[in-house]
């Protein structure tokens, strides 16, 4: 049986893994992937100690930290069940069952799909989630950026460097990302904001040629290659049933990072702390570890 | 003998990163393109995978999409 099992290796978790090895606990870390949003997120300006440093790059140090340590790891495993049975906790994925002492949820988000005709069809074929991997493929294209926040911008942003032309898709009626982006994507002339729209189909035939949208009441074809679909995130809490979650579905924690089943943590984007950015996931990781080993410092388990 | 194995990736890729180092990691010789720096590769890399997601490898006509650990190595009988 381990100490702890850190569902997620996004910035919370693997904080969180690095001071359960400096606390010398027995730790299990599974995760579908490394470095959850934050390896997928472009340009960032805004995690101390880096004037700027890219997603990937800044993921890449996160993993090789955890690296250095002796760290169990289940990587390409995700987790279907969480249950606690007196003292224990279980942890079901689809490869396997695990039991532990303690738990810290740090499963993140994902991103929310559109939901409309031509999506699923699409995918990969014109239809992409991730500007920072699939943005150099429409060099020299029109493209569309579904979404009006930050992480929308954020795409945008990464795509006037590639495309031709970028239409932002936004549904509300104004934008309500960074100013600072908000203003650089308003002076761009590659940029087009078409707020108040909202798209209605993805077209195309082996691939994407264009997307059916209602603009103020009118419906229009709008003749692009690529659409990048950027309309926010919703929590992976599907496995966290026994938890108590939001109106948003996100996990609620004290500020301990103790949700309402005791012995289970949670931290980062999962959870109901307000603002979801990588410096205050980590920052939440740390915190929820160190939670963890008051726990199980003070609990006398029978085992 | 070891077979011919080609991926086609962009540099800010996670899961392109994370496959290759995955082919490191069990000493398979690969060649790498980089489908932002040349144009017409992408275009046979779309042909070849019916889609433009990257990775893709190509492992001698055995196309793969995405970055699976359990395709790779049964393409690669390892």
């Amino acid at each position: 049986m381990h100490d702890l099992i850190i569902i997620g290796a996004g910035p919370a978790g693997i904080t969180a893994s690095v001071y359960a090895a400096r606390k010398r606990l027995n730790t299990l870390v599974i995760s579908p992937d490394i470095g959850g949003q934050a390896a997928w997120s472009g340009d960032i300006e805004n995690y101390t100690g880096y004037q700027f440093i890219s997603g990937p790059e800044l993921a890449a140090k996160f993993e090789e930290h955890m690296r250095k340590f002796d760290i169990q790891l289940k990587e390409n495993e995700f987790v279907v069940d969480l249950n606690k049975s007196g003292e224990i906790i279980t942890v079901k994925t689809n490869k396997g069952e695990y039991q532990a002492k303690a738990v810290i949820v740090a499963s993140g988000k994902r991103t929310k799909e559109l939901s409309i005709p031509g999506e699923k069809e699409y995918k990969n074929k014109g239809l992409s989630y991730c500007a920072t991997c699939d943005g150099p493929l429409f060099f020299d294209k029109s493209v569309a950026v579904i979404g009006g926040g930050n992480s929308a911008l954020d795409a945008a942003a990464q795509l006037v460097r590639i495309a031709k032309e970028i239409y932002i898709i936004n549904i509300s009626s104004a934008l309500t990302g960074d100013e600072i982006i908000q203003e650089s994507m308003r002076n761009n002339n590659k940029v087009k904001i078409y707020n108040d729209t909202r798209v209605l189909a993805v077209l195309g035939g082996k691939m994407v040629t264009g997307i059916k949208i209602l603009r103020q009441n009118k419906e229009e074809l709008l003749p692009v290659e690529g659409v990048f679909v950027e309309i926010g995130l919703l929590p992976n809490t599907d496995f966290a049933g026994i938890l108590e979650k939001n109106e948003s579905n996100e996990i609620i924690v004290n500020a301990n990072n103790e949700t309402s089943v005791e012995g289970i943590f949670a931290a980062g984007d999962v959870t109901n702390v307000p603002e979801k950015q990588i410096i205050i996931a980590a920052g939440e990781g740390s915190k929820a570890c160190l939670g963890v080993f008051h726990y199980l410092s003070r609990h006398k388990f029978n085992s | 003998m070891a077979k011919h194995v080609v991926i086609y990736s962009t540099p800010t890729c996670p899961y392109c990163i994370r496959a290759k180092q995955f082919l490191k990691e069990n000493n398979i010789n690969f060649e790498d393109i980089d489908v932002t720096q040349d144009h017409a590769q992408a275009e046979i890399m779309i042909e070849k995978s019916g889609q433009m997601g990257v990775p893709v490898l190509d492992i001698e006509g055995d196309i793969i999409v995405g970055f699976d650990r359990d395709k790779i190595k049964t393409a690669l009988g390892i």
